[in-house]
């Protein structure tokens, strides 16, 4: 056992890219859906309406308390549960299915505490000229607030794109085979765990330090629009 | 036009406006003018209910601006405003920034904005920017952008919030020329400025407030000759004796 063989990875190389896919097609999907529902929870925190702003400081402060992979574990858990009740049949949907739904609840509360500092970030001056143009609130949001919230916090939504990224790997705890889980089902049978380990680590890293340089560009970018 | 009537509106329990009345007639300049903090923009803005007040009414073209049921974006896409700090849309183009709200509030196709825009936009002197974002434009140039912007909209008045004190000096004129060639074509005006030069030249009647009331409304001969209250003629001496 002395000799490093890194053959393990050629030979499993296939299961890997499928558990990457995975963990990258959950990202892509907890990204974009945390973004848009985070967005509506951040507009619903902002509003005049008191039930609404109420739910959504609740919504936060319930997911930001709890460690996410006792979440993961309990949408695993209760979410058939609840499409049973609304079905009325057994309604068995996966480890793999229930990630991408509870990444994106669970992401939505971080996501909204950033597009809610970056509306906050929009002097009240644009939202005053939206109005005397004859937008509704609406349209105020959706064309003149929205848009340069987005562009001012896409560096941080991106940031967190990535922490996301990193953090699907604890679907491990539910069985889910990510890329993570792969590497981890692989040396338990192989035991080569130093070279996987490795691996593993350093692709991640690639990933990371890529998107990272991306943010640092688009950071550039956007000084140069404003 | 333009009714205010015993307005007065408080921010708690301070008092920013108190029992301003006052009228716009069609085709009339009106300058409203005053010492810092003393209510005109908070006044100018309670004719498009971008501020709210508690008493008192203001009727726009014959529509209550305080009454719940009176559809606000509808009234104020009919009256043009400028503002202090231009608020141009940052994220859009020129075109874009004159288009927008032609497009999604009076449902104008986009070609027929664009053009609107762009024939504005060369009234304004500034034909040659259409394709850059505000960020590329100096101060002026900004705020006769957002005075063509408010322009295609085919407002039936314009209100100006303080259009040139945010601009380095040299920048002024051109923007007050837009305003001054607008007063001459007919246009409904009521503007909240400091520049004495515009309201002597095209001017009707002159407002002057002080602790968020009307102090002195007055014809502008009137106005500039004797003004009756004291206040309006410390204020006068100061501004204008330098």
């Amino acid at each position: 056992m002395s000799d490093f063989d890194f053959s393990v990875i050629a030979a499993n190389w296939a299961f890997l890219a499928e558990g990457l896919r995975y963990t990258l097609q959950v990202t892509v999907t907890a990204m974009v859906g945390g973004i848009l529902i985070g967005t509506l929870l951040a507009l619903m925190r902002l509003g005049s309406i008191t039930p609404l702003r109420w739910f959504a400081i609740g919504y936060v402060n319930v997911f930001r308390s709890v460690p996410l992979v006792q979440v993961i574990l309990a949408f695993y858990l209760i979410l058939p549960l609840v499409l049973q009740m609304i079905t009325g049949k057994p309604t068995p949907i996966g480890a793999a299915n229930s990630a991408y739904f509870t990444f994106t609840i669970f992401e939505a509360a971080y996501y909204s505490e950033i597009m809610r500092s970056g509306i906050q970030s929009i002097p009240k001056g644009q939202i005053a000229a939206g109005y005397a143009l004859g937008f509704t609130y609406g349209q105020t949001m959706r064309h003149v607030v929205l848009p340069q919230a987005f562009r001012n916090m896409l560096p941080v939504l991106l940031t967190q794109t990535i922490i996301l990224f990193q953090d699907i790997s604890l679907v491990y705890a539910i069985g889910a085979t990510d890329f993570f889980g792969a590497a981890d089902k692989i040396t338990q049978r192989d035991l080569r765990p130093v070279e996987m380990y490795t691996t593993v680590a350093v692709v991640y890293f690639i990933i990371c330090f890529l998107l990272s340089r991306l943010v640092k560009r688009l950071q550039t970018r956007i000084a140069i629009i404003r | 036009m333009i009714e205010i009537q015993n307005v007065s509106k408080w921010y708690g329990s301070f008092q920013v406006l108190t029992d301003c009345t006052t009228r716009v007639d069609k085709g009339e300049v009106v300058v409203v003018c005053g010492p810092s903090g003393s209510g005109k923009s908070t006044l100018i803005k309670c004719v498009n209910a971008l501020e709210p007040f508690q008493k008192g009414s203001v009727v726009v073209d014959g529509i209550a601006v305080e009454d719940p049921k009176t559809n606000l974006p509808k009234l104020r896409s009919r009256v043009g405003m400028v503002f202090q700090h231009f608020e141009l849309f940052p994220h859009m183009t020129i075109t874009d920034n004159l288009a927008i709200a032609q497009v999604k509030v009076l449902g104008r196709s986009r070609d027929e904005a664009v053009e609107r825009g762009l024939k504005l936009l060369d009234r304004v002197g500034l034909k040659a920017h259409a394709a850059k974002f505000p960020g590329q434009l100096s101060g002026g140039q900004q705020q006769r952008v957002a005075i063509a912007r408010a322009l295609a909209m085919d407002p039936i008045c314009m209100l100006f919030d303080e259009p040139t004190s945010a601009l380095d000096p040299e920048m002024i004129n051109e923007v007050l020329d837009v305003m001054v060639q607008l007063a001459q074509e007919g246009m409904t005006m009521m503007c909240v400025t400091h520049e004495m030069g515009f309201a002597r030249k095209v001017a009707n009647r002159v407002i002057f407030m002080d602790r968020g009331a009307i102090v002195e409304d007055a014809a502008k001969e009137e106005f500039f000759g004797q003004p009756r209250s004291e206040r309006a003629q410390t204020f006068l001496a100061k501004i204008l004796n330098h």
